[in-house]
């Protein structure tokens, strides 16, 4: 089963760029198109309706503004955090 | 949704960049190179012991963006200003942080040298082949018809030459230690490149001789694209161009690479 | 301590060692090759570091990286050198670094030749890159004053944190004269905005970018106050029979020193000529210029280049007294002689208009 995760965005950082949103895998990713941020842009959220965030982070490594963080329930093989993302 | 306190943390903003929001437009992978030069420092746990010389270009004010000591060279000349600090602290990391334009241009006579002294400093080498902060002038590593605000129907590579390959270059000259070509366009590259980050500075450590990471990374401003077709454009037209790989790897910074 | 007989750039470079130069940059331009020779071995003996760098425009921009460390640090040159210096010359400028150029100037323009010139005068004191500032400018001219201003620029450097130029011409480059060499001194402490690694504190951060009209103003009135200090403390000169000049004579470095012998010689004649030599050409010695236009009927400016310095003179002088202006150019060295003839009919002049 795929792990479980979360994300926090920092929507006061975020551009808008959509990279995050066309990158997950889980396609858990939109821009909030009813909130507008303090650069007037429409920042990500995280949007669980049709399916799950798994923490894979794949949002957070294509981010170019360092606006996510990510949780992720702990998983069975303690691994270093760099390998659990960079692999 | 899962609260996020029954949770592990397994990405964070790294703490070698500052609170401040950068200046880069929305999606430019210039912040992604930040990024990963960030969380390289802290895994290396190199926070406190490194200088960053910013460029003149679009990074400008990277010294202010990363939470390092930092320095801010003239156009072109951070490896020469790079030289003079290492030279006088030698224990401490060293960095440039240059687009293609600063370094490939006005500043490829600076990034020969201190290659060829085997220079031990760290360049991150962003190359989006244009000039990104004059507004999307031609650069010596625009592509062949690429069409920019200085050759409006497109390079005409018989009048301006071909694209300069810089790590291909700096590869034949003995004092370069590590000199690799990544790309900022998916996440796998992205990993990719994170890892020749941490190498690069690693080789530059062991006092292994000069370093290079060659960033293939995007302009969508001035590429008059979005940012996701920017990651494609790279995909489908820089990679030709500017095959990824390893150009220089010496036998002591294989060991590292490993 | 023993006077010896001594070389110009090599008492420089020796006076640059003792007084704590750390590090040094240079790249090969006669007249001023000895300093960045002796330096080559000295330097490296030392522990301390020396590298010849690929062009000046590389080695002025090792200076600025390595005076960002906190540390005194030199590079040398002569005019076609200097020139690619302006931009970061300029950058260390406007970044509050302190930092000790020589200028061993050459005949120009353009490539010229070797020969001893002063034609830099403009671009020392003026042109040393863009913007809004002067470097302060320390002109010799003996050896012995060579090598007092060498550690007097380090000095001056630290204390305003700011660029200081030693110019000389190949004349006294070139030179050998007995001197005595200085003192070693202390290291001084690390300064507190040095780029050293941000351990234990916020980082410091060096930049002489300011986007905003009224940041960018904010800084370039704080250059204007420490060049108002500068110039209200700093003004320096030599004088020779001023007290009752009718004619001053009044040079700088080597066509000073010339110009002392032509005053000796008009004295010997009983013309009533005084000296008047500037040390510092940034500060200009104004003040007391101006005093001394009151009482002398006539200035003679001399320069082996096309009368750069005269402008200085021109504005000190305001009127008081009229300049004259006897020079050489392009590696030329004016005689003694020759500026005597110069005094003498200036002195008739005078003398007709009473
Ligand atoms: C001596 C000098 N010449 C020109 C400029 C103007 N200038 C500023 S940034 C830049 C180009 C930067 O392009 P690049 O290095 O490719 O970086 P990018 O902005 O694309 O990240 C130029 C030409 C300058 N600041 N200084
Ligand atoms: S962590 Fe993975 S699944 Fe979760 S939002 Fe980011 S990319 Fe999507
Ligand atoms: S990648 Fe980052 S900046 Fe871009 S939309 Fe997602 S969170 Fe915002
Ligand atoms: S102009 Fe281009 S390189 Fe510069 S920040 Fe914008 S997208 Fe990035």
């Amino acid at each position: 089963m795929a792990l479980k995760g979360t994300v926090v965005i920092d929507q006061e950082r975020c551009k808008g760029c959509q990279l995050c949103t066309l990158a997950c895998p889980q396609n858990v990713l939109l821009l909030d198109a009813d909130l507008l941020n303090a650069k007037g842009y429409h920042p990500a959220r995280l949007e669980e309706s049709h399916n799950f965030c798994t923490g894979c982070a794949v949002c957070a490594v294509i981010c170019p503004d360092a606006c996510i963080t990510v949780f992720r329930q702990p998983s069975p093989r303690r691994v270093e955090r760099t390998e659990a993302i960079y692999g | 949704m899962i609260p996020a306190a029954e949770l592990e943390r397994v990405y964070e903003r790294p703490e070698s960049l500052t609170a401040l929001h950068t200046n880069y437009c929305p999606g430019c992978t210039h912040g992604v190179a930040h990024r990963l030069v960030a969380e390289a420092l802290d895994e290396l746990e190199l926070r406190e012991q490194t200088i960053l010389v910013a460029p003149v270009g679009c990074a400008v004010f990277a010294y202010e963006y990363f939470n390092l000591d930092g320095c801010e060279a003239a156009h072109g000349r951070a490896p020469a200003m790079a030289t003079g600090i290492k030279r006088l602290l030698p224990d401490r990391t060293v960095l440039t942080y240059q687009g293609d334009g600063d370094l490939a241009s006005i500043g490829i006579a600076e990034i020969i040298h201190a290659a060829a002294r085997g220079e031990p400093i760290t360049t991150i080498f962003v190359n989006n082949a244009i000039y990104g902060m004059t507004g999307g002038q031609m650069a010596p590593t625009s592509l062949p018809n690429q069409r920019t605000t200085s050759s409006p129907s497109g390079r005409d590579v018989a009048l301006t030459g071909q694209p300069l390959r810089v790590s291909e270059m700096l590869a034949t000259l003995p004092g370069a230690a590590y000199i690799v070509r990544r790309s900022l366009h998916d996440p796998a590259n992205i990993r990719k490149a994170k890892k020749a980050i941490l190498t690069a500075i690693q080789v530059q450590q062991r006092g292994l001789g000069f370093s290079m990471v060659e960033l293939l990374s995007t302009c969508p401003t001035n590429w008059g694209m979005t940012p996701a077709e920017a990651l494609t454009w790279v995909k489908d037209h820089m990679l030709s161009i500017y095959p990824l790989g390893d150009y220089k790897v010496s036998d002591a910074a294989r060991e590292l690479s490993a | 301590m023993v006077k010896e007989l001594l070389k110009g750039n090599v008492a420089i470079a020796e006076a640059a060692v003792r007084a704590g130069c750390r590090a040094y940059f240079g790249y090969p331009i006669t007249p001023q090759t000895e300093l960045l020779e002796y330096l080559s071995s000295r330097m490296i003996a030392l522990g301390r570091v020396f590298l010849q760098a690929e062009s000046e425009v590389a080695a002025i921009n090792m200076v600025y990286g390595a005076a960002c460390t906190g540390a005194r640090v030199m590079t040398s040159s002569s005019s076609p050198g200097f020139s690619l210096m302006q931009e970061g010359l300029s950058y260390i400028a406007a970044s509050d670094l302190p930092c000790v150029v020589v200028d061993v100037m050459r005949g120009g323009p353009g490539l010229g030749n070797i020969l001893p010139s002063q034609g830099d005068y403009f671009q020392v004191t003026r042109s040393a890159g863009h913007g809004d500032y002067h470097p302060i400018v320390l002109a010799p001219a003996t050896v012995q004053e060579a090598i007092d201003m060498t550690v007097l620029a380090f000095d001056l450097a630290d204390h305003y944190r700011h660029l200081v130029i030693l110019a000389l011409d190949g004349l006294i480059g070139q030179m050998m004269e007995p001197a005595e060499l200085p003192e070693w001194q202390a290291d001084p402490p690390t300064p507190d905005w040095a780029v050293t690694g941000a351990a234990h504190r916020a980082p410091n951060r060096i930049t002489s970018m300011h986007l905003r009209a009224d940041e960018s103003e904010a800084y370039n009135q704080h250059i204007q106050r420490r060049l108002e200090h500068i110039r209200a403390a700093e003004q320096r000169s030599i004088e020779m029979y001023t007290d009752d000049a009718e004619l001053l004579v009044i040079g700088f470095g080597s066509a000073g020193r010339i110009a002392a012998s032509a005053v000796e010689m008009a004295r010997e004649d009983g013309l009533n000529v005084g000296l008047f030599r500037p040390q510092t050409l940034y500060p200009f010695p104004s003040d007391r210029l101006a005093e001394l236009a009151e009482q002398v009927g006539a200035c003679l400016v001399v320069e082996m280049n096309a009368g750069q310095m005269l402008d200085d003179v021109r504005l000190a002088v305001s009127g008081r007294a009229p300049v004259e202006f006897f020079g050489r150019m392009g590696g030329a060295i004016p005689l003694p002689e020759e500026i005597l003839d110069t005094i003498e009919m200036l002195c008739w002049s005078l003398h007709v208009v009473e």
